[in-house]
């Protein structure tokens, strides 16, 4: 009975913010984030005072119509708008509007790679709508309290088709979106501001099998870390329901973050008779071919052709190139220091992905705000790949230019940080500090080779760190030699 | 519950319906009152089958066929209005925010 | 003449002459207001010094010969479906009794900077839902002319106050007659105009397909006047129209001589008094006279409208309905509450009268799942071929004419216990709203002492006709000229 192996079915809608300037009916800013007093940024419209009329706001379309393009599918030439029709009290006209039966785009497809198998794999995607987001609700005791700054934001609803069978996938999948939105300019990525959430629908079978198991609905997740958890813990909720005999029932489920549970969101049956009807505050929207084209020639080159991209001009693998390409600023950053520097891409390549990356993360920098010029951080290459400073000094200057990102030259003038590689000097510095130790020395010629990094080290805090490791090692092997 | 199957040819509105739609639109009804709804609403569905007789099968809904199409707003910010005002308005509030009795899950 | 009586042309003459001021004009009106409202009951609101402060601000408009319109100064009123910044907007409601709104509707908003003066808001039925006004959450408005007969619905208090002389014009609404069908009983003109026309920003909405905002006033001249003032493309009503608006006053008495009148067939055999039948009889002659061709036309779908018009309006009102929660504005329970969806149901069957959860329960039903292809999709698709009636209609002649009402205003209690008989009231003016096209209600004559209107029906934007038709109409007959003796 515990031989049998399942293989979970997955689905995932993930609602997307999208980075308009206003909201998607009124002219509130959309710009919500947390640090707002709360309903400061609100009209009739957006908090459904009666007789506020919508008015749709172009952007979120074109941007909706941007990422449909960018996830292949087909752009729908009728949008119209629909009234879901239910009560909360985030939802101030107690209907949302909402796309229905004509959404901006459908019949996509985005492919992603599965880490477990490293294999490619296609996930297919349903449909991408735009519709309105609700207020912001937090409960307090025996209240609930609201603010509407929220409340009209647009939101990009993208569904994709079951294809996903794995965690890793349904993670593979939703940073590939989160990329790809951020990549069009079109969502934030920010994920701590809410502006992604997913939902996931899974349902388990018998590996191998072809039949459709009831599947469970898990709303509300704001993170990659609850997605993954989630997902996983209802994953094996349903295994272990099947291996008992038990049935899973179709429902809606909710995630405990602290217990680390799902649990039933068992609603009235009324809840998913949301009585859809045409909008008619909104005419339809017709998208015809030249604005679509005007639209696709705005998409900026997406991750999966960057990576191609990358692997051939700078002979990276696949895997260091996604390291790169996963923030569209980072790989923008790598390529300019290319550019402007002459040290090997390679050198960049670990540069960027080692000390450099160690800062930003540090110093939790926002990836889209890298307070070092690309400029800047090519000079430090350029010098160190010279050899006109040492690894160790290079590492203290990037530090300095994240703090202050001074230049690179002036910082070495000031601190007097040019790396010492003048043989005289330190061939005089070698002899002095070989006569001031004389049984060390005694004991390196008796056969204890390993005093010899004893000695380099004299000679880096004689120097302050500055001298050429290269050049000294060259310098102590003669001179050692000499004294025998 | 869930409405009866359909069967448009001879609408019927039963007291249990009227519960279902009355919650679905938030009104609680008094039980009295349902029946009168019941034989009230089976008359005027009774009345609309003469829609029945039309024959719609070429006819596009009228909705969807609009004299005007891509009716925007560019996204540029208007002033917002006064939070005090909005505040004052409210049933009830609690600082800045809108406060309502506790919320079951059952969206 | 008593200035409470004068038409805005007139009034307008008196205070660029300054024979008379706002103040005075206004005044005169608030002090006909405190005679005859009691009786009335067309207000559910008057401000009377804020009023008195912006018809003072008038007279220095008028004063400086700056910026003068020909409603600068002139007193008015809305129903009270229009949002008033500051001013309560109930919409004849117990949900919204106590709602005083923070915005204003575009069209008042147009009228205030006009110089126009606004003396309150007039009753109607709870969110337009009525023929009678008798669904007003708060009274009934009476008829002038009769006081024990209803002023129509749901702009009942609208038309009532202008035919009363307790304002110089209103602003109504028209979702299925709701102008012209009070028009009609209480002898005035109302023009429901061409959907999108006029901006419904700050109308509460109805059915926001068919919702139509319009002026009621004493005489054709007076309702170009208003109409050229609020008509036009307001960036916050997505569908208004963005067509220009003509200077309709200008060409009034161009000839309509050889225009040709369309007698739709099915009106006529619809059933309707005989007193109504014979006077709309006289003015398909008085039309004639004026070298009109007259036709007889056909609108084969006339029997479908009424149904069409009331599962869309069910279906639309349900929705517009539903932000009507008690948590944000308005009526919210005084009942002890354990949760918000407590509240929210409380809050409902306490603010909502009885047509109104009919409605909007029929609405929830139609649209539930399952239904929607055999009722709201069905009906858009009559609604299809409705349309398309009045476009062959229009091929054949210039305007329609019809009876506004099958009947004339009835007595007050008549009809209210049996909703689909009131329904069926409004079968000759709700296909126009499913049409989208303009239609104006004029008097044409007197049954048994009571009014009786007619409406001019034309294509999409063709207002300038029926104005000019209307205009030619009153040249040659007095009935707008009546006014009801009240004691
Ligand atoms: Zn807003």
């Amino acid at each position: 009975m515990n031989t049998i192996k399942y293989e979970p079915i997955i689905g995932l809608e993930i609602h997307a913010e999208l980075l308009t300037i206003t909201k998607m009916f009124c002219g509130c800013s959309a710009d919500h984030s947390s640090l707002l007093e709360p309903n400061t940024l609100i009209c009739p419209v957006c908090t459904g005072l009666p007789g506020a009329m919508p008015v749709l706001n172009k952007k979120a379309v074109e941007q909706s119509i941007l990422v449909g393009l960018a996830l292949n599918c087909t752009i729908n030439e009728v949008n119209i708008f629909a009234r879901k029709n239910y009560f909360y009290p985030d939802l101030p006209k107690g209907y949302q509007i909402s796309q229905y039966d004509h959404p901006v785009a459908s019949d996509g497809w985005l492919d992603i790679l599965d880490e477990n198998e490293g294999t490619r794999q296609r996930v297919r995607i349903r449909r991408a709508h735009l519709e309105e987001d609700t207020a912001k609700l937090m409960h307090k005791g025996n209240f609930a309290l609201i603010d509407f700054n929220r409340a009209g934001v647009p939101l990009l609803e993208i569904v994709s088709e079951p294809d996903m069978h794995s965690v890793q996938a349904i993670l593979s999948y939703a940073n590939k979106i989160r990329a790809i939105l951020r990549y069009l300019g079109v969502n934030s990525g920010d994920m701590e501001k809410g502006v992604l959430r997913f939902e996931a629908n899974i349902s388990v079978r018998p590996l191998g099998s072809q039949e459709l198991n009831t599947r469970t609905e898990i709303k509300n997740l704001n993170s990659f870390r609850s997605l993954t958890q989630a997902s996983s813990y209802e994953i094996n909720r349903q295994i272990d329901l099947y291996n008992n005999g038990l049935d899973v029932n179709l429902e809606t489920l909710g995630w405990d973050e602290v217990k680390g549970e799902t649990y039933s969101q068992r609603g009235k049956e009324e809840a998913h008779d949301y009585r859809y009807f045409p909008e008619p505050d909104i005419p339809p929207i017709l998208v015809d071919r030249s604005w679509v084209q005007t639209i696709s020639s705005q998409l900026p080159e997406l991750p999966d052709a960057k990576n191609k991209r990358f692997m051939e001009e700078y002979g990276l693998s696949l895997q260091e190139v996604r390291s790169l390409t996963y923030e569209k600023e980072f790989a923008d950053f790598f390529e300019k220091v290319v550019t402007l520097s002459s040290s090997p891409t390679k050198m960049i390549y670990n540069w960027l992905t080692g000390e450099f990356t160690r800062q930003i993360n540090e110093r939790n920098i926002d990836i889209q705000k890298i307070p070092v010029t690309p400029e800047n951080f090519a000079q430090l290459l350029d010098l160190f790949s010279s050899r006109v400073i040492n690894d160790f000094t290079a590492k203290e200057i990037l530090v300095e230019i994240f703090i202050s990102n001074k230049n690179v030259r002036d910082i070495i003038s000031e601190k007097g940080l040019l790396q010492i590689s003048d043989e005289n000097y330190l061939t005089d510095l070698i002899n002095r500090i070989l006569s001031e130790n004389p049984d060390p020395v005694k004991q390196y010629l008796a056969g204890k080779e390993s005093l010899f990094q004893w000695f380099m080290g004299q000679v880096s805090r004689e120097t302050k760190g500055k001298s050429d490791p290269q050049v000294v090692r060259q310098l102590l092997q003669k001179i050692l030699k000499n004294n025998n | 519950m869930v409405i009866s199957p359909i069967d448009t040819a001879t609408p019927s509105i039963s007291t249990d319906t009227v519960r279902y739609i009355a919650y679905l639109i938030r009104l609680k009804i008094l039980d009295e009152e349902t029946k009168v709804f019941s034989q009230q609403f089976s008359q005027i569905i009774e009345y609309f089958q003469l829609l029945n007789e039309i024959d719609t099968r070429e006819v596009p809904p009228a909705n969807e066929n609009c004299p005007m199409n891509n009716v925007f707003r560019d996204d540029q910010v208007l002033p917002s209005m006064s939070r005090e005002e909005f505040l004052n308005n409210l049933p009830q509030h609690e600082g800045y925010y809108v406060k309502v009795p506790l919320i079951f899950d059952d969206r | 003449m008593e200035l409470y009586n004068l038409s805005i042309r007139k009034a307008h003459e008196l205070l660029v002459k300054k024979q008379i001021s706002s103040v005075e004009l206004t005044s005169a009106v608030l002090a006909n207001i405190h005679r005859l409202d009691p009786k009335i009951r067309a207000y559910l609101t008057v401000v009377e010094q804020r009023a008195l402060e912006q018809a003072r601000k008038a007279d220095i408009r008028l004063h400086s010969r700056e910026n003068i319109t020909p409603l600068t100064g002139i007193p008015y009123a809305v129903k009270d479906c229009f949002s008033t910044r500051g001013i309560r907007t109930t919409c004849g409601s117990k949900i919204l009794q106590d709602y005083i709104p923070q915005y204003s509707a575009s069209v008042v908003e147009k009228l205030n900077n006009a110089g126009a003066v606004l003396l309150g808001k007039h009753n109607m039925d709870e969110f337009g839902m009525g023929s009678s006004c008798e669904n007003s959450a708060f009274f009934n408005t009476h008829n002038p002319w009769n006081l024990e007969r209803v002023p129509g619905g749901s702009s009942g208090g609208s038309a009532a106050s202008v035919s009363a002389g307790l304002s110089l014009f209103a602003i109504g609404e028209d979702t299925g007659g709701s102008i012209r069908m009070p028009a009609g009983f209480c002898n005035i003109v109302g023009l429901k105009p061409t959907y999108g026309r006029v901006s419904r920003y700050g109308h509460i909405a109805l059915v926001s397909s068919f919702d139509s905002v319009g002026p009621l006033t004493q005489d054709v001249y007076d309702c170009a006047t208003v109409l050229q003032t609020i008509a036009g493309k307001d960036p916050k009503d997505g569908t208004s129209l963005p067509d220009p608006v003509p200077i309709y006053t200008t060409s009034l008495e161009k000839s309509i001589n050889g225009l040709r009148l369309g007698i739709p067939r099915e009106y006529f055999q619809a059933g309707m008094e005989a007193g109504v039948e014979t006077v709309l009889q006289d003015a398909i002659r008085v039309f004639e006279k004026l070298g009109m061709q007259v036709q007889e036309v056909s609108l084969p779908h006339t029997r479908a409208a009424l149904p069409v018009y009331y599962l869309i309006l069910f279906a639309e009102a349900s929705a517009n309905l539903a932000r009507f929660d008690g948590t944000r504005f308005g009526y919210s329970t005084n009942q002890k509450v354990e949760s918000v969806i407590d509240l929210i149901l409380q809050t409902r069957q306490e603010g909502f009268g009885e047509e109104v959860k009919r409605r909007i329960m029929l609405g929830a039903y139609t649209l539930s799942a399952g239904y929607y292809d055999a009722y709201y999709l069905k009906a858009q698709k009559v609604r299809s071929l409705i349309r398309e009636d009045f476009r062959s209609a229009f091929e054949k002649c210039d305007v329609l004419l019809a009876p506004t009402c099958p009947t004339t205003a009835f007595k007050i209690g008549e009809k209210k216990q049996d909703p689909l008989t009131m329904y069926l009231s409004d079968i000759f003016v709700v296909a126009t709203n499913l049409a989208g096209v303009p239609a104006l209600s004029l008097p044409c004559g007197f049954s048994e002492g009571l009014p009786v209107g007619m409406q001019l029906i034309g294509n999409h934007l063709s207002e300038e006709i029926l104005f000019q038709i209307g205009y030619a109409y009153q040249a040659e007959t007095e009935w707008h000229n009546m006014h009801p003796l009240i004691t």
